[in-house]
């Protein structure tokens, strides 16, 4: 069963095309990297995928359902910016995923945050960026969801703390669930990801799996990523 | 601590070449069960499926098998070990032979500096 399914998908914001006709499958159980420089498209897709977009052309579904209220449900999104009450505490943010999603694992939510040394009391507003940046990655991965759409999750903490969230990636997802991690850490997240899609102004131009990368260019994602994005000719 | 990978070559290959390497050195004698796919993920900070394929592919070359319901274990067969053992130093031997002659040592002038080396 493919989690995610766009054909000829197209975003236009007024007359700037963000996201051009693309085709692309996501298989279940698969972790994936969305590459692409700063302006490629790849928050307007994400935000496709959980309908805080609506498409201008082409269709996107999830799960074989166009994006509703339904699919939110089985749809875990962090978004790449604080989302959360700054008033609420860690207590107060699991009550309210327990209320919101059923798919919430309280006790998950609850071990992970007590690994992490966070302050049961703390309320947000309080907490710094990493910590705040922590918090809210944990409760996305504490829901139970069949696609996990991670914005930017790891650019805010230290690399520590970073090797955590990966751990944390690794040993929660299930094979019917697949997570697309937005990034530009690349070499942070290389080993962990299944497949890499590069975005360039709005179109694919690469989608294969990390080890066919690696094979055919001779070289790491990350360094081939530098290459086919070079800011600047010879 | 999660394991560093050489950037040019496929993971799954160098996972592949690691576990060999513990077999050889004792650390999953033959016959013992070696550590689950979701295990041996955490330990090396990969994705789950790099591991399943590199056990794959230890499995179609006969160094693992799998016993249902109970996991994946090294071979019982000394053989095996010997043979491992030998392609294991060849690779490292031709790697540092490479590497020396690269940097312009004779054939002799390698074997001198390596017995030198162990005294």
């Amino acid at each position: 069963m493919n989690v995610m399914e766009c054909s000829n998908l197209s975003k236009y914001y007024g007359s700037v095309s963000a996201l051009d006709s693309i085709d692309l499958t996501v298989e279940s159980g698969k972790i994936i990297g969305l590459l692409g420089p700063n302006g490629s498209g790849k928050t307007t897709l994400i935000k496709l995928a959980c309908r805080m977009l609506v498409p201008s052309e082409g269709k996107i579904t999830i799960c074989g359902m166009e994006p509703s209220p339904e699919t939110k449900s089985i749809v875990s999104y962090l978004p790449d910016r604080n989302f959360l009450p700054e008033w609420m505490n860690c207590t107060d943010l699991i009550y309210l995923y327990e209320d919101f999603y059923r798919d919430f694992d309280t006790q998950r939510a609850v071990e992970m945050i007590r690994q992490l040394n966070i302050d049961h009391k703390m309320p947000m507003k309080k907490m710094s960026k990493g910590t705040k940046e922590k918090l809210q990655l944990i409760m996305t991965m504490s829901r139970r969801a069949k696609l996990y759409l991670l914005d930017e999750p790891i650019a805010g903490v230290d690399p520590a703390a970073r090797d955590y969230i990966l751990n944390t990636i690794i040993s929660n997802y299930d094979e019917d669930a697949s997570i697309i991690i937005s990034t530009h850490l690349i070499a942070d997240v290389e080993s962990v990801l299944d497949e890499a899609i590069f975005l360039k102004e709005g179109h694919i131009i690469l989608h294969d799996t990390v080890d066919a990368i690696r094979e055919q260019s001779g070289k790491s994602l990350d360094k081939h990523f530098r290459e086919v994005f070079r800011c600047w000719e010879n | 601590m999660t394991w560093t990978f050489e950037s040019d070559k496929p993971i799954y290959g160098q996972i592949v070449e690691r576990i060999k390497f513990r077999i050889v050195k004792g650390e999953y004698p033959p016959g013992s069960r070696i550590p689950s796919v979701r295990e041996l993920a955490l330990e090396a900070g990969v994705n789950p499926n790099t591991v399943q394929r590199a056990y794959a592919e230890l499995e179609s070359e006969g160094v693992l098998y799998t016993e249902r319901t109970n996991g994946k274990f090294v071979v019982n067969d000394s053989g095996l070990l010997n043979q491992l053992k030998q392609t294991l130093s060849r690779n490292y031997i031709e790697d540092l032979f490479q590497k020396l002659t690269d940097l312009g040592l004779t054939k002799e002038e390698i074997i001198a500096a390596v017995l030198a080396e162990k005294e």
